[in-house]
């Protein structure tokens, strides 16, 4: 069993609340960060940490800390994105939902480092349980003492706000997340400026994600070098993974970063296997928006070694015959999936949520969306693959945000590794309606040996 | 000692210039002039906040700076990406950014009904000429194109969303010129569109701009609607004492009736000063102006077609009778403009 951080306490009666919360060693590090150390030393352990954002783009927390430009007179602002909408990831609500404290308490001690006074809770709106999950503890940290006017006795004073948005995906991109918390038009903005100069309301700003923000209550109470201990080289910590898709058991597990993606999927401890015992075919492995990958190239990188759940083995061989860590959305297709279906699937998300500023995106997906569509129903021809790659590749790159390149990389990925099954939908029309590719020649390696 | 002026030095295409800490790339290339200034649907130098949205000004920057040489990694929006000193840009040098800028202005047109024909903003259409420049002959969008419902906006605005390329400029028209804002953005993503609160009519006293900033023929003067097509009209300076605004308007003339009026226009389609409604849409008789002089034109623009028709006729020509005889009228328009 690897070790936990995160979700130790989960299965405690009643740790949603304050007082159990606290009996199981919550709010410590709350205590020692602002009595025993400044705000610069917790930056530093965090630093130590190896932290890595865990939203998606895997930037070092620490770094992004001390990036925060520090004005005098100037307010700054923490704000914790937890807009968690990608397809397939489903770790933040779940520890929302479970530990809430735990976000309370970790958006204590980074707004402490940050020297922020006042700090918001940016909730996707469709979590309206969340939401008030959220505020409940926040009421129940203020009785407490550990939020409000001088906490602790220290001098530190820190106002926590959750703010609903509206639910849109756009919003957790975090310049479009500082927009919609302005009240305006989730739109991403224009960087530079970047929030850490100019982020909301023009002062500046950090954005970090939900589990980001959680991974700081350990680095406190255990120390940076302690947390770096865990995981392999510059993925340090535990991360939760929300696997989904056709796996025996679904859920949100924590892993020490650098276990296996083999024994991931198939050891009894995470993931069980794929279900009815089935072969595994494809994996997305971090959210909708990373390249998925063959079962082959998922369990292996190109040069043979098995692939780890870190960052930099998920990254292996590039975008060629890699994929990204992501948030953590760790979907498993089995031999009766389509990729075609899931790709047009995909694309048909991204066309819904581009905010349609700029024009690459706008335009591009929806004309992914409808070539893909086509090519689903059996209406495709042979030059739509290559304009659907090109277009992809239009998209990529010339985009403000990263929704372009998030829309690109699944159907990119897709045409790369599974494109004899595009074909395949091309040219047999009517069956591909009745029934689905199957494996070919991607088959699972290791349902393989045993058979 | 007088502080010396800070000054960047950026390169352009190899083309050296010195501008202010704070130029963007494309002003800065703007400064240079002719064929290495990156064609901008949405930037507007008098709009604050514009640009970055229609990508169609994407340069590459082969180097970050004099003491940060490294390139950028991907290409940048030129309209708000500001200059480093030693900068160096490439725009239509760079095969990436040429492919990129087909590749926009491919999406541009994939919605775009394509109604030049019958749209009055033809031929001053900056969608058009950048269709010219950079548009691939052939289509290879094959499906429906997007439509909306037409709305309503009053009896002075033509909104034609169809057209539109989302480039938000009236909406920073409206928000920075007029008293109230009146309209915005909708929905999002490919069925976003420009509407008006509730359908509201827009009836402020700068609104009009709208129509001199819109780079397509989506927002368009109503009281010029379907009067003629602008290559046949001629622009001519004028002013009058306005009240609201400066009064620096140019006149369209059809023989010798004012057709329409908008605001002086710079070589790159920006207005000089915004004009109010009142002399946009309710003095169009010549006895309301002072009249300065012909505007003057781009000689190879569209509209430049018919306003220089010196005729230089090849020498076969001005050999054959009966050739003479036939281009009579070109020989006469060029005796008369002597």
């Amino acid at each position: 069993m690897g070790r936990t951080l995160l979700l130790t306490h989960i299965n405690v009666p009643g740790i949603q609340g304050f007082e159990v919360y606290r009996q199981t060693g919550g709010y410590r590090s709350v205590e020692k960060a602002l009595k025993t150390m400044s705000p610069d030393d917790v930056v530093e352990e965090v630093k130590k940490s190896g932290l890595r954002g865990r939203g998606g783009a895997g930037f070092p927390t620490g770094m992004k800390w001390s990036f925060l430009a520090k004005p005098e007179g100037v307010a700054r602002y923490l704000v914790c994105n937890a807009d968690e909408s990608e397809p397939g990831t489903f770790k933040d609500r779940y520890l929302m939902t479970h530990i809430p404290h735990a976000l309370i308490e970790g958006m204590i001690v980074s707004s402490f480092a940050l020297g922020a006074k006042t700090s918001y809770i940016y909730v996707r709106g469709e979590m309206m349980p969340q939401i008030r999950i959220l505020e409940k503890a926040i009421a129940e940290a203020k009785n407490a003492g550990f939020l409000g006017d001088n906490i602790l006795g220290t001098g530190y004073s820190l106002e926590i706000y959750v703010q609903p948005g509206g639910g849109a995906y756009i919003c957790g991109e975090e310049t479009a997340l500082l927009e919609s918390l302005e009240g305006k038009r989730g739109n991403p903005r224009i960087k530079p400026p970047f929030p850490a100069v100019a982020g909301l309301y023009g002062c500046p700003t950090v954005v970090n994600n939900v589990e980001s923000i959680a991974a700081t209550v350990p680095i406190i109470n255990d120390g940076g070098e302690e947390y770096a201990k865990i995981g392999i080289e510059r993925s340090t910590g535990t991360k939760l993974i929300s696997a989904g898709g056709n796996v025996k058991r679904p859920g949100v597990y924590e892993i020490e970063l650098g276990v296996p993606v083999e024994e991931f999927i198939y050891s009894d401890e995470y993931c069980g296997g794929i279900a009815n015992g089935k072969k595994l075919k494809a994996v997305v492995a971090g959210g909708s928006s990373v390249p998925i990958l063959p079962a082959n190239l998922i369990l292996k990188t190109a040069s043979g070694a098995p692939r780890l759940m870190t960052y930099e083995s998920l990254a292996d061989g590039g975008f060629q015959t890699g994929t990204m860590m992501g948030s953590g959305g760790f979907i498993a297709f089995d031999e009766d999936q389509c990729v075609v279906r899931n790709t047009w699937n995909f694309t048909r998300f991204y066309r819904h949520e581009s905010c349609g500023q700029c024009s690459p995106c706008r335009e591009g997906t929806g004309w992914m969306e409808k070539i893909l569509y086509k090519i689903e129903h059996g209406l495709g021809t042979q030059s739509d693959i290559d304009l659907l790659w090109d277009v992809q590749k239009n998209i990529e790159g010339n985009t403000i945000c990263p929704l372009g390149d998030a829309a690109a990389w699944p159907v990119a990925a897709a045409i790369r590794h599974f494109r004899d099954e595009f074909e395949w939908h091309i040219q047999n029309p009517s069956e591909s309606q009745t029934r689905n590719f199957g494996l070919a020649h991607y088959a699972d390696p290791l349902v393989q040996t045993v058979d | 000692m007088a502080e010396e002026e800070v000054k960047f030095r950026v390169s352009i295409d190899g083309i050296p210039v010195d501008v202010a800490p704070g130029t963007t790339i494309l002003n800065a290339a703007r400064q240079i002039g002719g064929d290495i200034v990156p064609p901008a649907m949405c930037y507007y130098s008098k709009l604050e906040g514009s640009g970055g949205k229609c990508r169609t000004c994407l340069v590459k920057v082969s180097k970050g700076s004099e003491k940060d040489p490294r390139p950028m990694p991907k290409l940048v929006a030129s309209c708000r990406t500001t200059v480093m000193d030693g900068m160096e840009v490439e725009n239509i040098t760079s095969p990436d950014v040429v492919s990129a800028r087909k590749a926009v202005v491919e999406m541009l047109l994939i919605n775009h009904p394509l109604d030049c024909p019958i749209c009055d903003q033809a031929g001053e259409c900056k969608l058009q000429d950048l269709g010219y420049e950079h548009g691939e002959e052939q289509a290879r969008y094959e499906f429906a194109r997007r439509t909306f419902e037409p709305i309503d906006i009053g009896d002075k605005i033509q909104l034609h969303m169809n057209r539109c390329i989302l480039c938000y400029r009236c909406v920073y028209v409206a928000n920075q010129l007029t008293n109230q804002r009146e309209h915005g953005i909708l929905y999002r993503g490919d069925h976003s569109e420009i509407s008006t609160y509730i359908e509201n009519a827009l009836e402020t006293d700068f609104i009009g701009n709208v129509i001199d900033v819109c780079p397509v023929g989506a927002l368009t003067d109503k009281t010029f609607r379907f009067k003629n097509r602008v290559w046949f009209t001629k622009p001519v300076d004028a002013h009058r004492d306005c009240p609201t605004c400066s009064g620096k308007v140019t006149l369209w003339y059809k023989g010798a009736d004012v057709l329409r009026v908008t605001g002086r226009k710079d070589e790159f389609g920006e207005v000089d000063e915004f004009i109010c409604d009142t002399c946009r849409f309710d003095r169009k008789q010549t006895s309301d102006w002072k009249l300065e002089e012909p505007t003057p034109v781009e000689k190879y623009s569209v509209i430049g077609s018919n306003h220089y028709p010196e005729f230089n006729p090849p020498a076969v020509i001005k050999e054959d009778k009966k050739l003479q005889t036939a281009n009579k009228e070109q020989f006469a328009r060029t005796e008369k403009l002597k």
